[in-house]
């Protein structure tokens, strides 16, 4: 279906074709059931199969449950009614202006406050029953005023005509809403997107009682639908923009950075600049952003970086794919990157071959057509209703900045999975020993001179590190690390000593900076802890001194899951690790050198 | 629009309407003799000619009709 647009008569078709699929026991999976109750003023059974076609659309195979007509009050209250038996998910109370008896008494606020506490009573009760009898979610609606005036504009302004009694009572419906459980759809805006005059048909009023033109079942369709998305957690969270031509006009890598159009008080610089506006208006209440955008990387983001006009920042983009493959693939990556489902996001293109990718590639990403001119892209995004929302709280505030830190972190762990990869292509292997005769030099050498890849910097003679080799309180470990290329020499050196019963504390560990990233820590660790689990010690004490070279092991001892106890006033802090602790796999073997016999 | 035409039209809306392929119109034709002619049908019948034919019927002239030879009469009179 995303390939199709339906008219109401085909979408009325499709849904009986829907409908009498289910009667005959097909399974209608992979759609989600969803039982909806449908009470109400006027004709409303033109409307069900037209609403679960459009409800097949948004991936529900749904079921109405409708009431009697126009018995809504007695297929709420009773406990045994079809509505209430059938327990639906949702109640949508489809009561208009005429339904909730909203009786004109221009110029008489007495009258006109208990028309609106009546209207507002009956439903409430109509919640109350639905709740406790079917345990459902009502639907409210908003009402659509009548168009037809008595006094003109004043109708607004005067208490109890029939405008001002459908404003006040439209109040009371959203404070209902945002107060309880039940949720909204707000035909009044519906109505007036469309004009009141064209919602409102009198002959099909009088002809066949329906609450509004058949013209707009299939919009009105589409708007319960996306409420019941958003209530099963559908409504999409990420949109993918096309850079040019779509966010700015015109060819970056053509036009240059002086040539795109975005600039205030040119017509066609503000088409793109509301795109931007909506694109960030979206972020702001928790819609990801993301870009696909066939262009060399660095060229796609200068406008970014340097165009002063640019709305949009880096920043705002939770993952930037700019390059020359296809978009397909492209936005596969985002929804990866993101870890979010296709279906979770939105393509916006100006290009009517890409669209056409992505609804034949991907059709479970919403792809909404536009017009050749950019000035109805913003307003066709905004109508499509891909972020309904039934609720708005702290957390989707900030949702934005949640996923764009998670896409951070995989992005990392991506290269991680694959820099393990490269890592075990070296045939690295790495050789413990202690402190002995033959190694004493290159030790004191590295003491000497390592200070970024160092805890705490200290400095030791040749002499002292002599006196340590014997020392039965001092525990020495050097690494030798060897790979494919080569043998790298001693690239690790460790001192513990004992600093209390069944503590080591670790004296010095220091590095070469030739083999970061290799993985050398994780293991000079669990070097560490064999050999202090062999020794009966209890835990690992570690110590970070700051100095102006070693920032890059400030978290050092956190990395590799050591908890922090205590930090000085001077930026140092001390660490601990029990000994049981398990340390990971490591992608290189691990050997031991034998303690060499040598003549004294 | 000739009676023809009108007739060709009107079917293929019937079909439509009442989901079903190899009905047949003749001017005789009332709800008695079509399956699930019913008033919400007669609604959505009403509904679909009037799209179809860009026509717009009020609710005396649809009260009116005895049978399909009327209905093509009035839809005459419009287009």
């Amino acid at each position: 279906m995303a390939n199709h647009a339906l008219d109401q008569w085909q979408l009325a078709r499709l849904g009986r074709a829907i409908a009498g699929a289910r009667e005959q026991g097909f399974s209608l999976k992979p759609l989600m059931p969803f039982r909806l109750g449908l009470i109400g003023n006027g004709t409303l059974d033109l409307m069900v199969p037209v609403l679960t076609a459009t409800a097949a659309r948004h991936g529900f195979a749904l079921e109405c449950i409708t009431g009697a007509y126009d018995q809504y009050l007695q297929d709420a209250l009773r406990p045994d009614s079809a509505l209430n038996r059938s327990r639906p998910d949702a109640v949508l109370v489809a009561l208009d202006h005429r339904g909730l008896a909203l009786q004109p008494s221009p110029g008489n606020e007495q009258v006109a406050a208990h028309t609106i506490d009546a209207a507002i009573g009956l439903l409430d009760t109509i919640r109350n029953a639905v709740a406790r009898n079917s345990g459902a979610v009502c639907i409210l609606q908003t009402l659509a005023a009548p168009p037809e005036g008595l006094f003109g504009s004043f109708d607004r302004a005067l208490s109890g005509t029939a405008r001002n009694l459908v404003d006040r009572l439209n109040q009371k419906v959203c404070e209902t809403v945002v107060t309880s459980t039940d949720l909204l759809l707000d035909v009044a805006g519906i109505a007036e997107t469309i004009g009141l005059a064209d919602w409102h048909s009198p002959a099909q009023w009088n002809l066949a009682k329906l609450p509004f033109s058949d013209d707009y079942v299939a919009l009105y369709a589409e708007h319960v639908c996306r409420i019941m998305g958003a209530m099963r957690g559908k409504s999409r969270r990420c949109l993918v923009l096309d850079l040019d031509n779509t966010v700015w006009g015109g060819v970056i890598g053509d036009d240059g950075l002086e040539g795109i159009q975005i600039a205030q008080g040119d017509a066609t610089g503000e088409a793109f600049l509301s795109v931007q506006q909506l694109a960030l208006a979206l972020r702001a209440r928790g819609v990801v952003l993301a870009v696909s955008s066939k262009n060399t990387d660095a060229i796609a983001r200068r406008p970014f970086r340097e165009h002063p006009d640019m709305l949009l920042k880096e920043d705002h983009i939770a993952v930037f794919q700019a390059n020359w493959e296809d978009k397909a693939t492209n936005i596969r990556a985002i929804a990866k990157e993101l870890a979010l489902g296709l279906d979770s996001l939105v393509f916006l293109d100006d290009n009517p071959v890409e669209r056409g990718l992505i609804r034949r590639e991907i059709p479970e990403v919403a792809v909404p057509e536009l017009e050749s001119d950019p000035s109805g892209y913003a307003r066709t995004l905004a109508a499509a209703g891909y972020f309904e929302a039934i609720g708005f709280s702290e957390e989707d505030r900030v949702r934005a900045e949640m996923y764009q830190a998670n896409a951070r972190r995989l992005s990392l762990q991506g290269q991680t999975s694959d820099l393990l990869s490269y890592l075990r292509s070296l045939e690295m292997r790495i050789v413990f020993g202690s402190f002995d005769r033959t190694t004493r030099s290159r030790v004191t050498q590295l003491i000497n001179k390592s200070n970024q890849f160092n805890l705490t910097t200290r400095r030791y003679t040749e002499s002292q590190i002599e006196q340590l080799e014997g020392d039965g309180e001092a525990v020495t470990m050097h690494a030798r690390l060897v790979d494919k290329f080569g043998d790298n020499g001693i690239i690790g050196v460790v001192i513990c000593r004992l600093s209390r019963p069944g503590t080591w504390l670790i004296d010095t560990w220091l590095m070469s900076c030739r083999v970061l990233g290799r993985c050398v820590e994780q293991a000079v660790l669990g070097e560490l802890l064999l050999r202090a689990r062999a020794a009966g010690i209890a835990t690992l004490e570690g110590l970070y001194i700051p100095t102006e070279r070693n920032e890059m092991v400030r978290d050092h001892y956190g990395k590799l899951g050591f908890t922090r106890i205590d930090v000085g006033s001077d930026g140092s802090s001390r660490w601990e690790l029990s000994v049981d602790t398990e340390t990971g796999d490591v992608p290189m073997t691990v050997e031991r050198q034998q303690p060499q016999l040598l003549p004294a | 629009m000739d009676r023809d035409k009108i007739y060709a039209k009107l079917t293929s809306v019937f079909r439509d309407v009442f989901d079903e392929d190899d009905l047949s119109l003749m001017p005789e034709t009332t709800a008695e003799d079509v399956d699930g002619w019913d008033s919400l049908s007669h609604i959505r019948l009403v509904l679909a000619v009037s799209k179809s034919f860009g026509v717009k019927f009020s609710a005396s002239e649809i009260g009116g009709l005895k049978n399909v030879g009327e209905f093509v009469e009035l839809i005459q009179k419009k287009t």
